[in-house]
Formats: structure tokens, C-alpha cells, sequence
């Protein structure tokens, strides 16, 4: 039992906690608060993992981003006593049957894949195959092998759409 | 100059020598959580009884004067007032949210806090990343600003927290741009790499000189907007809002609010030191090598803090002099002048650095 698997036992606790929370809770915005730690506690998954860049990504765009959308189109949208659907039998048996077919699949690959022994010996930032974030830019902005600026400006493309459809909706007239 | 690396070396060879490794980091952990949570509230106190001084100089009064020689314990015995006074539980509100949304904010604040480069070896989180980590760990604050403006169950909380949202995720955006632009001309996000830079090569703001300025007076105004200080303090204007989204929250957990937001004004200056100012690096003239090594003789920490005052000091002059705008004039100051401009701005950095303009 070293620190590394500590912190790796906290964090999925705090995930797991976190997550059927989000789930079961009936108020919207508390869905969204317990959503912010799942987020988080995911960060520091990456954080363990060495991956500062990837981590950082994650608090930056989902805890920092999202949820503040999240929270920022409730508060513009719903009152105080905003309370979700009632759940039918019917719903109840259907997520059901899926939840375990995901949680399935999920733990077949698992086994399958011996993600565990590669998890647990995580490498640090220091490590020789540690990702430096020049090499990510690098690969971002290639157009030779491994490189993505294709999908880099596809996606800056998407982008440019959502940002024009959403002033043409909110235009006046 | 003084190398603080000697002294967590010997600490963390002492401990590896009583006990195994998980738990030597784990003891070291928790001594430096406690070392931030120190500074944290002492660097508040200076803050807050700072402000109070600059403002009365600025409005031509004396500013308090009656507790202490100065003043000077007149902070002191706020603090005492505020966590002796009750926490008040509001009906209809969730209390879950309401007792969280303190913590949030003055968690994201710490861990921005803990980012900042003391002394050379003397970092707490240095990432390669360690610039983009700031930025991102200082926007989980808002999420704590909206939900305390929600959890409030009250119509002013709700608009100073929406105001505050919308005025911190759009000034976010010209601070990441100047970031960008000195990352550019420094070509590591590491913050100690970028010191270290500096301390061979000089500061930012003259190696990179008229990007450089530009780029270091927008993240003044954007960095004030940033800790929701005057001029665009409306979040929490007084005189239409009461207090914006902490006009509910009563002893700790408002001081918690009051902490976090001087001490974001210090981190504020603290990033803008390490990004423009040099950190920790003396200052070196080109040249002057007697000069050079006497100023190396002045530790890192006193170069670190001085600067981070100084800047506060400008934070604190633009506050007290400039009358506050109005929402519309502030996104529009933002969207319609400080963007184009720090865009334009990157790109003046790109071609500087390009041709190899910069000292």
C-alpha cells in the first residue's frame, strides 16, 4: 500500500459517492453540484496519473465551464421549487436493465484488458514517457503521422457554427 | 541566490529516515496545507488593513487609527468580531448549498494561492502546466459564487451572483489571452521554469517591451474585474444590491468570502508578478555586475512579496480612483475593446517572437 493507491482509493470514493448522488438527488441544482465533484474527483484521477495536462483540461473546460453553464441556465430557467419528473415503473425496469448491461460490459473489459497492474504502478511527471505538453502542441498542429490538425479545424469549424447559430438565435429582430 | 530546495531536502530526508516514504510525503503534505492556510490568513490581514489605509489616503481621511499604534489591531479584533458572531440558518433555503458555496470559493483561491513561486525551490504545486492550473483552478470559484447567489433564496443575491458569473467567464477570457501572449514570448508553462527565465534573461515586462506593457495593463483591468473589485464591483454595490451574492451569509461563513476575495486580489498580483515582474528574480541590469550580485544578496521571498505589493498597491489606486461602470458598459468594455485588442496583441507577440525582436 503505497500514497499513490491511498489518494487512488479516496478519489473513487469520493467518485462513486458523488455519482449516485448526482443520480438520485431531486433537486436540479444539487444534481449539478454533486456532477462539479465527480468532475473534480476525475481531474484528480489524471492528476495521479501524471497527466498535469489532461487534468488541468478537465477542471478547466468541465468543472469550470460546464458545470458553470449547468448551474448559470438553472438559475435562469427555473425557480426555487424545481423538482424533476416522478420516475415510472416501467423507466425504473428499463434504466435497470441497462445500467447492468453497461456495468457488464464494463467489468468483462475490465478483466479482460488487466487494466489494474498497468493502473496501479501510475508513472510521475518525471518519468522519460511522460507526454510534455510541447509534444501535444506539436501533434496537435502536424499534418504528418499522428498529427490531428485536420480534426483540430473541423473542430475550431463546429465551433465557429455553434458560436454564429447561437448569436443568429439570440439576435434581436 | 538562496536555494529553499536545501531546506525541504533535509526535511524530507529527516522524515524518510523515521518513517517509510507514503508516510513521509503524507506528513510533508499536510505541513505544507498548513503552511498556505498561514499565509493565507496572514497575507489577509495585511490585505484587509492595507486596503482600509490606501483608502482613507485616497479620500483624504486617516482610515482607522484607535485600536493599536496605527490602527495596526484593528484587523485583528475584526477577526475576532466575525468568528465569535453566529452563523444564522435561513428557512426555505437549501442548506446543503448554502453552507457549501463558502467553501468552494475559498477552496479554488487556496489551491490558486498555493501556485505561487515564494523563492527559488520554495513552489508548492509546479506542474508543466503550472499557468494553465491556475487558470483553470481559479475558475471553480464562480461555481461557488452562483450557487451562494441561488442558495440565498433571495432576488438581490441572485442578480449581484449572475452579474458576478457573466462578468468573471467573460474577463476570464482576456486573462487567458494575456497568458497566452507571455506564454508565447516565454515558451514554458512551468512556472518555475518561467522565473528561472527571467531571473537570467530579465523580466517579461522589458524582454518583451510594447506587447509586454500592452499585455500587462489588460490583465490589470481584467485581473480587477476578475476579484469583482471597483470599478466593476457591482456584484456586490452597495447601494442597489446591498451586498450582492453574500447579503445572507453571516460570521464565518461571510469572512470566508471577505478572505477569499483579498486574498484573490493578492494572487492576482502574485500571477501578475510571476508573469510580468520576474517572480522572485532580482532585479538585473544588463552590465552592472556589481549591482547584479548585490541585488542577488536580497532573497527571493522579499523580491516575491515586494513586487506582489506593489502590484496590489496599483490594484488598489485603479479601485479607489475610478467610479464603478455600469453592467452593460463592463461586458461591453470587455467583449468590444479588451478582446479585439489582446487578440491583436498576441498576434504583435507572435511576430515579435518570430523575428526575434525581444531582448
Amino acid at each position: 500500500m503505497d500514497s499513490h493507491n491511498i489518494m487512488f482509493v479516496i478519489l473513487a470514493v469520493i467518485i462513486l459517492i458523488s455519482s449516485v448522488a448526482t443520480v438520485v438527488s431531486k433537486s436540479i441544482i444539487r444534481a449539478a453540484t454533486y456532477l462539479l465533484f465527480v468532475l473534480l474527483g476525475t481531474a484528480g484521477l489524471y492528476f495521479l496519473l501524471g497527466y498535469t495536462f489532461l487534468g488541468s483540461v478537465q477542471i478547466m473546460v468541465y468543472a469550470g465551464g460546464i458545470i458553470v453553464l449547468y448551474v448559470f441556465s438553472i438559475l435562469l430557467t427555473s425557480g426555487q421549487q424545481e423538482k424533476l419528473n416522478r420516475v415510472y415503473l416501467m423507466k425504473k425496469i428499463a434504466v435497470g436493465m441497462s445500467c447492468i448491461a453497461g456495468l457488464g460490459i464494463f467489468i468483462a473489459m475490465f478483466f479482460k484488458q488487466q487494466f489494474l497492474a498497468t493502473a496501479l504502478s501510475a508513472p510521475s511527471e518525471s518519468d522519460a514517457s511522460f507526454l510534455s505538453i510541447e509534444e501535444i502542441g506539436k501533434h496537435m498542429l502536424s499534418t504528418g503521422e499522428g498529427g490531428f490538425l485536420l480534426p483540430f479545424e473541423a473542430v475550431s469549424i463546429l465551433l465557429l457554427a455553434c458560436i454564429v447559430g447561437g448569436l443568429i438565435i439570440a439576435r434581436k429582430r | 541566490m538562496f536555494d529553499f530546495k536545501i531546506v525541504t531536502e533535509w526535511l524530507h530526508g529527516a522524515l524518510t529516515g523515521i518513517m517509510p516514504e507514503w508516510a513521509a510525503i503524507l506528513t510533508e503534505s499536510v505541513l505544507v496545507a498548513l503552511a498556505v492556510i498561514t499565509l493565507y490568513a496572514v497575507f489577509a490581514i495585511i490585505l484587509i488593513y492595507m486596503e482600509r489605509k490606501v483608502c482613507a489616503f485616497f479620500q483624504c481621511r486617516l482610515g482607522p487609527n484607535r485600536v493599536g499604534k496605527w490602527g495596526l489591531l484593528q484587523v485583528f479584533c475584526d477577526v475576532f468580531k466575525m468568528l465569535t458572531k453566529e452563523i444564522i440558518n435561513l428557512r426555505n433555503t437549501d442548506m446543503f448549498l448554502h453552507n457549501l458555496a463558502p467553501f468552494l470559493v475559498v477552496t479554488a483561491s487556496m489551491v490558486t494561492f498555493a501556485c505561487l513561486p515564494w523563492n527559488r525551490g520554495a513552489q508548492m504545486i509546479d506542474f508543466n502546466v503550472g499557468l494553465f492550473f491556475i487558470l483553470a483552478a481559479s475558475s471553480v470559484g464562480v461555481v461557488g459564487i452562483l450557487l451562494a447567489g441561488w442558495s440565498s433564496n433571495n432576488k438581490y443575491s441572485l442578480i449581484g451572483a449572475m452579474r458576478s458569473g457573466a462578468q468573471i467567464i467573460s474577463y476570464e477570457l482576456s486573462i487567458g489571452m494575456t497568458m497566452l501572449t507571455m506564454i508565447c514570448l516565454t515558451g514554458t508553462m512551468s512556472i518555475q521554469g518561467i522565473v528561472e527565465q527571467q531571473y537570467a534573461e530579465g523580466w517579461n515586462i522589458f524582454r518583451g517591451h510594447i506587447p509586454a506593457v500592452i499585455a500587462f495593463l489588460i490583465y490589470l483591468i481584467a485581473g480587477n474585474a476578475e476579484c469583482n473589485r471597483g470599478p466593476f464591483d457591482l456584484p456586490e454595490c452597495e447601494s442597489e444590491l446591498t451586498a450582492g451574492y453574500h447579503t445572507e451569509y453571516s460570521g464565518m461563513h461571510f469572512g470566508y468570502y471577505y478572505l477569499a476575495e483579498y486574498l484573490n486580489l493578492f494572487i492576482c498580483a502574485g500571477i501578475a508578478t510571476l508573469v510580468f515582474l520576474g517572480g522572485w528574480a532580482p532585479l538585473h541590469i544588463a552590465g552592472l555586475d556589481g549591482f547584479n550580485n548585490v541585488m542577488d544578496f536580497i532573497p527571493g521571498a522579499v523580491w516575491f512579496i515586494g513586487k506582489t505589493f506593489f502590484v496590489v498597491f496599483l490594484l488598489m489606486w485603479m479601485r479607489w480612483t475610478f467610479p464603478r461602470l455600469r453592467i452593460d458598459q463592463i461586458l461591453a468594455l470587455e467583449w468590444k475593446y479588451l478582446v479585439p485588442i489582446s487578440m491583436l496583441n498576441l498576434v504583435l507577440m507572435a511576430l515579435l517572437v518570430a523575428f526575434g525582436l525581444h531582448f
